[in-house]
């Protein structure tokens, strides 16, 4: 057995890991690389005990729900206040109404960051690329810190980046959907070729399926139906949260590469051995 | 395009035809699909599927979660006047009926919002009788502006009105429409709209198509249970809510099942629906169109409307009355029809906490 000379084995792979592992967004530092949402929960208590649960510093918020009016409904009053708010734009059919959505969330106190969502198709909930680009551009202008949601397209992302977007979160299937990383290739490059953070936003059902997202080089992920639709949505959330962890941990790790096929035992140039 | 003209395409359609050729195997193979077709949504309305409600509540309930999660949003209606010119057999508020009418003053509108706002409610449904000389667009717009004090959203369930009218209210803050065809037979609709403005089937049945086009957030649509056979008259409705949902995709479809009420007036249910049946209607709704909105009024008992939760119910009036200033008036002797769930609002968010749902009181606002 090799002397660790007074170093544990965690603290070698503690230092490994933060010393790559600290998001950066919008300049706040994040620890956990695990986005939730808040919808469809069966009440606030519930959802509180799952943020909690995940470890999330990211904590989305529709600006619709949020009631300042009310003493007891009012979903901000059980969001822990050590996470960032990223208040959405849920309901904004085009560009304008996402940005008087970004304005309301504003003067109600969500603080500066934004998640742009843009969504003129209420049946599968796509959303709409261009105006989205529009609302990037005003809010940026407006020192908003802007997260666009988006139809996974790199050069449409790249066009997102240069207007100032902080990171970049396209789809992994139709929101709610559960059905996975079914937009996997095209994120793949996105990862590959953009300079901010891809956060996969939308169609994550499992934790395995957030673990792939992170194993592919993702900034990091969001998941709301998945987790609050679960009939222990606590423990989901944990076990969002931990699968997370070991998909970027992966990611860092650098996982080996994986063969289409076996190695042919006939390999067609076995002749060059002969020369 | 109007939705008449969908309509027409069935004009020797025979149902019964239809109905006589399904069987288990049909209904079964449909219970295997992803998206389901008209035809598919008219196997699953077929009294051969009633075998099958079960698997078919089975499937819905999942659906609904994952579309809606646990969430169940509540509103109430607030009537602003009674008075009405139309001859509707069916409702309680027919001219011919003597009953007191009424018609709230905008200081009484303010007082009944104030009043209903304090249970915390969000959401509000506002209706009218049938007199454009009593409840004219103007006098609904003045109650909309004070009603926009206290409320996020407002909808109005009041007499079809032209497109131009419909841009006003949308302009003066009025995101949802709730407009029930009441039945899709054209026959019979002419028949139990005996006399009034509401004769006319074809402008009704486009009233959600005029709202929507002037950027109307929410149509509302439904059938009167009762008034005739209710499986074609479902298969229309449901054909109606997916015709706006494609030709108008940014604004949000919901359906109601409202079944017939004992009510004033003399002519009672031509057809009993029955629980079953009801039950049989959300589970085909749900499963033809997975993303609708459908809503379930305190015209059902509390008992029924607890039961029916889990089926894909994703709305529900709470602390209901139908009667003008129902709230704050003392004489309340203006009912349209006689409500069943008499719970107040703190009591259903009670209820829906203990079964698991998350009562939503805003989920909405004007931006």
């Amino acid at each position: 057995m090799l002397p660790l000379r007074g170093i544990s084995r965690d603290d070698i792979i503690i230092k490994n890991i933060n010393m790559k592992n600290t998001l950066k967004i919008g300049g706040k530092e994040l620890k956990s690389r695990f986005f939730m949402g808040t919808g469809k929960f069966a009440n606030f208590e519930e959802m509180q005990k799952a943020i909690i649960a995940s470890k999330a510093d990211v904590v989305t918020v529709a600006v619709r729900r949020v009631d300042l009016d009310s003493k007891t409904d009012n979903i901000l009053d059980f969001i822990p206040k050590d996470v960032v708010l990223m208040p959405n734009t849920s309901g904004a059919r085009n560009a304008d109404e996402a940005v008087r959505i970004a304005h309301l969330a504003k003067a109600a106190g969500c603080g500066n960051w934004i998640k742009i969502e843009v969504i003129p198709d209420n049946q599968y909930l796509l959303p709409d690329n261009l105006e989205t680009l529009k609302a990037i551009e005003a809010l940026v202008k407006e020192d908003f810190v802007v997260l666009p949601y988006m139809n996974p397209d790199l050069v449409m992302a790249r066009r997102m980046v240069e207007a100032g977007a902080v990171a970049i979160m396209p789809l992994g299937a139709p929101i709610g959907s559960n059905r996975g990383i079914k937009t996997k290739e095209i994120v793949k490059i996105m990862v590959k070729e953009l300079s901010v953070p891809v956060i996969v936003d939308a169609g994550i059902g499992k934790p395995s399926e957030a673990a792939e997202c992170m194993e592919m080089g993702c900034g990091a992920v969001l998941a709301d139906t998945a987790v609050a639709t679960a009939d222990d949505s606590v423990l989901m959330a944990e076990a969002f949260a931990e699968a997370i962890e070991a998909g970027r941990k992966a990611y860092l790790a650098g996982t080996g590469g994986v063969q289409e096929s076996a190695s042919a035992s006939s390999p067609l140039t076995g002749f060059l051995r002969d020369s | 395009m109007s939705f008449y003209q969908e309509i027409e395409k069935y004009r020797d359609f025979d149902f019964e035809k239809f109905f006589a050729s399904v069987n288990a195997e049909k209904v079964q193979k449909i219970m295997q699909k992803d998206f389901l077709n008209r035809e598919d949504f008219l196997v699953l309305l077929s009294s051969q599927a009633e075998d099958f409600l079960e698997p078919m509540a089975q499937k819905a309930h999942q659906i609904t979660k994952q579309y809606f999660g646990k969430e169940i949003g509540l509103y109430t209606p607030m009537y602003l006047a009674n008075h009405c010119v139309n001859q509707c057999r069916y409702c309680g508020f027919n001219a011919k009926n003597k009953i007191p009418r009424q018609k709230m003053t905008l200081e009484e509108v303010e007082k009944e919002a104030k009043f209903i706002s304090e249970a915390g409610l969000k959401h509000i449904l506002i209706l009218t009788g049938d007199s454009r000389l009593e409840s004219p667009v103007p006098y609904i717009i003045d109650c909309v502006r004070i009603l926009k004090k206290y409320f996020s959203s407002i909808a109005i369930e009041i007499y079809a009105l032209e497109q131009a009218e419909y841009r006003q209210m949308v302009e003066a803050g009025v995101d949802g429409l709730t407009i029930y065809q009441e039945v899709y037979d054209e026959k019979v609709y002419d028949y139990v709209h005996k006399a009034g403005p509401k004769k006319d089937y074809k402008f009704r049945l486009d009233a959600p198509k005029r709202a929507a086009s002037v950027g109307m957030r929410f149509l509302n649509v439904g059938a009167l249970l009762g008034l005739s056979d209710f499986r074609s008259e479902v298969f229309f409705c449901g054909l109606h809510a997916k015709y706006l949902q494609d030709q108008f995709p940014e604004s949000e479809v919901g359906f109601s099942v409202p079944r017939m009420r004992p009510h004033e007036g003399e002519f009672q249910p031509k057809v009993i629906v029955k629980d079953k049946n009801v039950v049989q209607i959300l589970l085909a709704m749900r499963l033809f169109l997975p993303k609708l909105g459908i809503n379930v009024s305190t015209r059902e008992s509390a008992e029924f409307r607890e039961n029916i939760l889990p089926l894909g119910i994703t709305k529900m009036s709470a602390g209901s009355t139908t009667a003008v200033g129902g709230h704050t008036f003392e004489n309340k002797e203006t009912e349209q029809f006689e409500i069943s769930d008499e719970r107040s609002v703190a009591e259903i968010k009670q209820m829906l906490l203990e079964k698991g749902y998350q009562p939503v009181m805003k989920n909405w606002m004007r931006f």
